[in-house]
């Protein structure tokens, strides 16, 4: 059995002023194994942040089943970490209490939450900024203190809503490289939801493209490159031909059912 | 060049009201109107002088007794002001976090606060009697609204992403409420709290009008039965400087527990 397994997940909006249903997610499954670093792409409204919601337990699916460690997933919960689109840090802690915000809340002291935030501080290159307040941060240094975040509640598992889609270019690569090294460092399970089809193969071992709504899987690539990844290499821009191709016959799929 | 030129900019802000008080003190010694309906400005502050240090007694039995009256009206208002907060607050962090707490209780609350504080004097005369609770309870009502409004405004407006945040880090519902509800509403609550300390200070003459024989709210209107104009200026005065006093530490107590909001603003980044 896989580490994380979405089974057969169908997921219905109900609106209840309008008296209208959409579907969202159209029977998905999905296995990802120990170590592996699964990007979703596809193109917008396909329910692809759903999804991840629902591993992460703020969505429930209408009918199939979501499991963690052979868990099934019941509302979310520290044994999982999430980074978020917005870095979402409580603006009146300092960078280490808010990275160690989940003991904190099981009632650790200050020191023990110090010695314990240090080491993902430093992995997400922060020392020195220890004690500043978010508001005194830029967008990627609040995002790391959000990564180190969902790194101290479990490296295992690390869930990721877009999380660099708010940083301007430069920062962006840094970033994506440090996030590989941290998977490779604390061999985390990262299932990492994008749009950007280069994001997606500079970090990940799978690529699972989804169909317009209502979601379905429509293929699942293996990614076999050396990292670093080359983004100028041949084989690279094979993948994201490929890649795009499926992503825009997708789009055009959208625009032809319901417009934007 | 620099020196002089922000001293003179210090001395800007005192040309208005430098100017006021020449004009006040001409004009009442005019003789154009009676001196004793507009003491004037060096005579508010003789009068003052009596009232708190009895100088020549020329405030009579007011003399030296100011520290008393301003302590007894300090009392009153402290004392509904602090029942105010933390109703307030209690009430507040309430109605904005469950539905069913505001569905029961926000109407009557509601109803209530429109009524003017001023007219629950006969009922608060005829339930605490002729003393300091009836004082204390006008004080409260003034306060209570403001901090009731402003707490529940910040609770209703944490961002639904720290809730999301912190749900993910575990917590459970009352966690919420300590770890990130309180602190991300403190902003409101302590705009609520200064507005809170004004509308206390407000109702102190009204409140010692009726119910009590001290404080500076009392001073006030009884100088006026006596046409002593002087000493009403000089109650006015001193009300508005505890009031200002009273913001004044509450400003500081808010700079440090918020420094995490000035931390992007005013320091700049430090990056």
């Amino acid at each position: 059995m896989s580490f994380i397994q979405l089974n057969d997940i169908v997921k219905e909006f109900h609106d209840p002023v309008r008296g209208t249903k959409t579907l969202a997610i159209d029977h998905v499954s999905l296995s990802v194994e120990k170590k592996e670093f699964v990007c979703l792409i596809g193109p917008s409204g396909c329910g692809k942040s759903t999804l991840l919601n629902m591993v992460a337990g703020f969505e429930k699916p209408t009918s199939g089943t979501v499991l963690v460690g052979g868990q099934p997933i019941t509302g979310p919960g520290a044994d999982r970490g999430m980074v978020f689109q917005q870095p979402n840090l409580m603006p009146w802690l300092p960078v280490w209490d808010n990275i160690a915000f989940a003991l904190k809340l099981k009632g650790l002291s200050k020191t023990e939450r110090q010695q314990a935030a240090q080491p993902f501080i430093d992995a997400v290159k922060l020392r020195g900024f220890e004690r500043h307040f978010p508001g005194e941060l830029s967008g990627g240094m609040a995002q790391r203190v959000g990564i180190a975040r969902a790194l101290l509640q479990n490296p295992a598992v690390i869930l990721m809503d877009e999380p660099f889609a708010a940083l301007d270019a430069q920062t962006k690569l840094e970033m994506q490289e440090e996030l590989v090294a941290i998977w490779e460092k604390y061999n985390s399970t990262i299932v990492f939801v994008t749009h950007s089809v280069d994001e997606a193969l500079i970090l990940g071992t799978q690529i699972a493209i989804m169909t317009h709504r209502p979601g379905k899987l429509r293929e699942l690539i293996k990614v076999d490159l050396d990292r670093p990844r080359d983004v100028t290499s041949a084989e690279f821009n094979q993948i994201k031909r490929h890649v795009m191709e499926v992503i825009k016959e997708e789009a055009q799929l959208a625009r032809e059912v319901a417009p934007i | 060049m620099s020196f002089t030129r922000s001293f003179t900019q210090y001395l800007g802000r005192f040309w208005v009201p430098s100017l006021l008080l020449i004009f006040w003190e001409v004009f009442s010694r005019s003789g154009y109107i009676p001196p004793a309906l507009l003491p004037a400005p060096s005579r508010v502050f003789m009068s003052w002088a009596d009232w708190v240090f009895s100088i020549d007694e020329f405030t009579q039995d007011n003399a030296g007794h100011w520290y008393l009256d301003a302590f007894a009206s300090s009392v009153r208002v402290f004392s509904g002001y602090c029942i105010a907060s933390l109703l307030g607050i209690g009430l507040g962090v309430g109605i904005g976090w469950s539905r069913i707490f505001e569905k029961t209780v926000e109407p009557t609350l509601q109803m209530l606060r429109p009524i003017p504080p001023v007219s629950w004097i006969p009922l608060a005369i005829i339930w605490f009697g002729i003393a300091n609770k009836p004082a204390i309870f006008l004080v409260f009502l003034g306060a209570f609204f403001p901090i009731l409004m402003n707490t529940i405004h910040g609770v209703k407006t944490v961002s639904r992403d720290l809730l999301r945040a912190a749900a993910m880090a575990g917590a459970t519902e009352r966690q919420m409420l300590r770890f990130v509800v309180i602190p991300a509403s403190m902003p409101s609550i302590f705009a609520g709290l200064r507005i809170g300390v004004g509308s206390a200070w407000m109702l102190t003459v009204t409140s010692e009008m009726v119910a009590v024989k001290s404080g500076l709210g009392y001073v006030l209107w009884d100088s006026y039965y006596f046409l002593r104009y002087d000493m009403v200026i000089a109650s006015m005065i001193s009300i508005g400087l505890l009031g200002f006093l009273s913001d004044f530490g509450l400003k500081m107590i808010m700079h440090k527990l918020l420094r995490w909001q000035q931390a992007g603003t005013l320091q700049g980044v430090n990056s």
